[in-house]
């Protein structure tokens, strides 16, 4: 029984937007299975509407199908109403594209984008009726991975997942699709499993948990070594070289129901080096591999021509950094199939290099809303974050925007910062005010949304030491900041749960000790906690308590030089020294210029890799302050109280 | 140039919204590279019009879907093939079976169409069951029913909206249910139909059946026509196409 559509029809009819579950997309892929072709199920393990534009798996999803030896399948994480329909009929999680069920593939393979997916994942693993322990699996379970940004610490999931996948896929997912061939070839036999995970973890790029044993002295971690010797000590992430090489998605889904990023979406570069301390993506993404502009002409002309969508959203970490920005954007339109209008979304974006040219570029169509990132209120804490821009060129970026027709700007920024005080905070406040009232020379319905989230110390990051704010701490500011704003007609402010980032701040930096705690709450029936009417805060610190684990120590306490970290046997390419001294140089509100355009400091991520960025100009973006050695001396003392002892509580001084 | 369409929906892709439909229809004509008209305005949109709504998880043979194209350019659309350019782009399952153009002043679908007929499978009920209720419900003077409205209760005779029942025995030994339903001044969905039964029957898709809307009718001093009649159509192929 390979396809369970006819016992899925009926239960269909009973849920919420049923078409999740039907698959069908423009550039869906339904392949022939064979005993010579491994099969991988790309788990995104949240809903449909969340799931189906990510990138990475729909990258995945074409190379996997394009190879001789594999096939590739998607699924996403059934909503509450029909899990509960499922397993009332004994049914089996199953994929969209020929709705076979999930046990039936070779592996189950999860995007981690987020942490708080985790017990999402170990429901799907349940689901396709497969242990969710590693430990428990026999010969005839899939293999359970995982990729993403996530399994830069993937310690938390380490009892749950058979092997993980540092950095970009494209290329290691043939490797372990010619390891699993040969498993299959072999018979699948009893013990073959545990040799299989062990020729994995010899992949580069490739770590498997349960070949490293981890050793604790009390509290404290000692270290995570390899059980063997062949198996590496340390495990690479893997990049690949030059973007230009991959030109996918090259058949972009276009789903039949509504989703969130519902446009065309075109990569023009990976990886940032503007050096954002807060930021994980940019630090474990490097370098920069621009895609040649040509290229992403060619693959937008033929996305709009093949999908009939009419935006095109131009993605990246900062895509205003892309070099020739305005004339990519005018070409775009230019491009048009048959002269029809077509928006474009630069979804990331550097008030530094958002000129009125690129403003009046997009708004040339239809005006796609604008996003800025300044996340913090004042320049000092700018310097400390490394987000180095300047106030003056806020204002020109909301300026160029308002005077190019925008009514409304949204404003991003993270509150809970190292060294953060409340002059910092409500220096938010100031700056949304000052932005409306520039708007509001333009239009009297000038406006500004502005978000705030608070922040969480992830691995690989200069602040990957820094004691994370407390949720009384984040609900404090959070308090400040509706005080200050609250007669700023212009400003609408909005938050993220305080209580939800304390949960992604415990899965962010835990270790293998949080293991069974993600797994009670999973059995509790704690599924979906990023979304807000699911989540479980009560259930996350009952179940910490109960498993006596501390929450403080895991997500509030300042971490020391010397500190073992859960994630130290790995690496994203970036040298320990460089990121302790990058903490240091954040503590003494030094910035860093970005290396894209000034000279090398050896982060370790191209030489350690033999790599170089790719970008195809040799000068920043006009009306910047990085990297153009403005004023980024003005450092002060190290506030010793952030680097010594175990401070408690709150961060901040 | 008012064009009308006449188009399929069945199998897996039933299960789409009629949004969903609609903005898979937006994109296929410009995939198609129609010349459709646009509204003025800041947000400006393609000139399509929908007909009535199809329920998420029913199938039909007998949707429409108008569409203004803009002059000059609409001379150079060849409407003969249009249908088949149309079913080309389309995911499975939906299929263009008709295509006419309209003459100037034509009524909107929504306004015009006064009733429906309805292809209802009933699992696990014997066609003479139904045949009995049939009869019942035919036979009954009214039929009131009451349901809540803005906290208030509305009642509504539904029998004046019943305007034909009839029971075979479909493939598989199955009962099928045909109904031509009223849309208008109060229509009948089918699963307010079922709703009457005694005791109640849920609507039959939860149950494993299908249902399918397979003629829209235009009431017309006691006669009734399609909204697209043959002699419209340029492109008379009723494809019986199944999705996968």
């Amino acid at each position: 029984m390979n396809d369970l559509w006819p016992q899925l029809e009926p239960l269909l009819a009973k849920v919420q937007k049923p078409a999740r579950y039907i698959g069908l997309e423009e550039g869906s892929i339904r392949p022939e299975h064979g005993p010579g072709k491994v099969s991988w199920l790309l788990i995104y393990p949240d809903t449909y509407e969340v799931g189906l534009p990510n990138q990475g798996l729909q990258i995945l999803y074409e190379i996997l199908n394009e190879r001789a030896d594999a096939v590739a399948e998607r699924t996403y994480a059934p909503w509450v109403d029909l899990e509960a329909l499922l397993r009332a009929r004994g049914l089996p999680l199953f994929s969209v594209d020929t709705h076979r069920p999930a046990g039936q593939f070779d592996l189950l393979a999860f995007n981690l984008s987020a942490e708080l997916v985790y017990t999402n994942v170990l429901n799907c693993i349940d689901l396709a009726g497969v242990p969710v322990r590693v430990a428990d699996r026999r010969p005839e379970h899939p293999l359970v991975i995982a990729g993403g940004h996530c399994t830069y610490n993937p310690e938390p999931l380490a009892d749950f997942l058979d092997a993980v996948v540092l950095g970009d896929g494209e290329e290691v997912v043939g490797e372990i699709t010619e390891l699993v061939g040969e498993w299959k070839a072999s018979g699948r036999t009893e013990g073959s499993r545990e040799q299989l995970l062990r020729e994995l973890s010899k992949v580069p790029g490739v770590y498997v948990p349960s070949m490293y044993e981890v050793s604790y002295a009390g509290r404290e971690l000692v270290a995570v070594t390899p059980r063997y010797p062949d198996v590496p000590e340390r495990v690479e992430k893997r990049t690949i070289a030059d973007l230009a090489d991959w030109p996918y998605p090259k058949r972009q889904l276009v789903p039949l129901t509504e989703v969130v990023h519902d446009r065309l979406n075109v990569e023009v570069f990976r990886g940032c080096t503007r050096g954002c301390r807060f930021c994980q993506a940019g630090m474990i993404t490097r370098p920069v591999r621009e895609r040649p502009a040509a290229q992403v002409r060619r693959m937008i002309a033929d996305g709009l021509r093949r999908t009939g969508y009419d935006e095109v959203a131009l993605t990246s970490l900062s895509t205003a950094d892309y070099s020739g920005i305005e004339d990519l954007v005018r070409d775009v339109i230019d491009d048009a199939p048959g002269g029809q209008p077509v928006s474009v979304s630069l979804p990331s974006l550097r008030v530094d290099a958002f000129t009125v040219g690129v403003a009046s570029e997009i708004q040339r169509s239809k005006r796609t809303g604008l996003t800025f990132a300044p996340e913090a209120g004042t320049w000092r804490l700018r310097q400390v974050i490394n987000k180095l821009i300047r106030e003056e060129d806020l204002y020109a970026a909301v300026e160029s925007a308002y005077s190019q027709g925008w009514r409304r700007v949204k404003l991003y920024f993270l509150t809970g910062l190292p060294t953060e005080t409340d002059v910092d905070t409500l220096g938010i406040a100031e700056l949304a005010r000052n932005v409306v009232r520039i708007g509001r020379t333009y239009s009297k319905q000038a406006s500004a949304t502005v978000s705030v989230g608070g922040f969480v110390p992830k691995p690989f990051t200069p602040f990957q030491w820094f004691g994370q704010n407390t949720v009384a701490e984040l609900q404090r500011k959070i308090g400040l900041l509706r005080d200050a704003t609250r007669r700023d007609r212009g400003v609408q402010l909005k938050w993220h749960d305080p209580k939800a980032s304390l949960i992604e701040g415990l899965a962010s930096r835990g270790d293998r000790r949080l293991g069974p705690v993600i797994e009670e709450v999973w059995r509790k029936g704690g599924t979906f906690q990023e979304w807000s009417e699911r989540f479980n805060h009560d259930l996350w610190v009952e179940t910490m308590a109960a498993h006596g684990l501390d929450i403080d120590w895991y997500v509030h306490r300042h971490r020391d030089e010397h500190e073992v970290l859960p994630w130290e046997h790995l690496s994203a390419g970036l040298h320990r020294d460089f990121l302790w001294q990058d903490w240091r140089d954040a503590l003494a509100e030094q910035g860093l210029p970005d290396c894209r355009w000034t000279p090398c400091y050896d982060c370790g991520a191209c030489t350690g890799y033999s790599i170089e960025h790719i970008v195809a100009s040799a000068v920043p973006p006009a009306g910047g302050s990085q990297g153009t050695w403005q004023d980024l001396d003005s450092g002060g003392e190290v506030p010793v109280t952030l680097l010594s002892g175990r401070a408690s509580g709150v961060g901040g001084r | 140039m008012r064009i009308r369409l006449r188009y399929s929906k069945l199998g897996k892709i039933r299960f789409t919204s009629h949004r969903d439909v609609a903005r898979i229809w937006e994109r296929t004509v410009r995939r198609a590279a129609l010349p459709v008209a646009r509204t003025e305005g800041f947000a400006s949109r393609p000139r399509m019009h929908f007909g009535l709504a199809l329920s998420t998880g029913y199938e039909s043979t007998a949707e429409y879907l108008d569409l203004d194209l803009a002059e000059p350019d609409a001379a150079s659309v060849d409407l003969t093939l249009l249908a088949e350019q149309l079913t080309d782009l389309l995911p499975a399952g939906l299929s263009v079976d008709a295509v006419g153009q309209l003459s100037p002043g034509a009524v909107s679908l929504q306004q015009a169409v006064t009733s429906c007929t309805w292809r209802l499978e009933l699992p696990g009920m014997t066609a003479a069951q139904a045949r009995g209720e049939v009869q019942r419900l035919l036979a009954a003077p009214s039929l009131v029913v009451t349901r809540e409205r803005k906290g208030q209760p509305v009642t509504d005779d539904l029998r004046p909206a019943l305007l034909g029942l009839s029971v075979e025995v479909g493939p598989q030994g199955l009962t099928v249910l045909e109904a031509e339903l009223a849309t208008q001044p109060r229509g009948v969905r089918p699963a307010e139909l079922m709703a009457l039964f005694d005791p109640p029957c849920p609507d039959p898709i939860e149950l494993g059946g299908r249902v399918c809307r397979t003629h829209q009718w235009i009431g017309d001093d006691g006669a009734r026509r399609e909204p697209l009649t043959a002699s419209d159509a340029t492109s008379p192929a009723h494809a019986e196409v199944r999705a996968s």
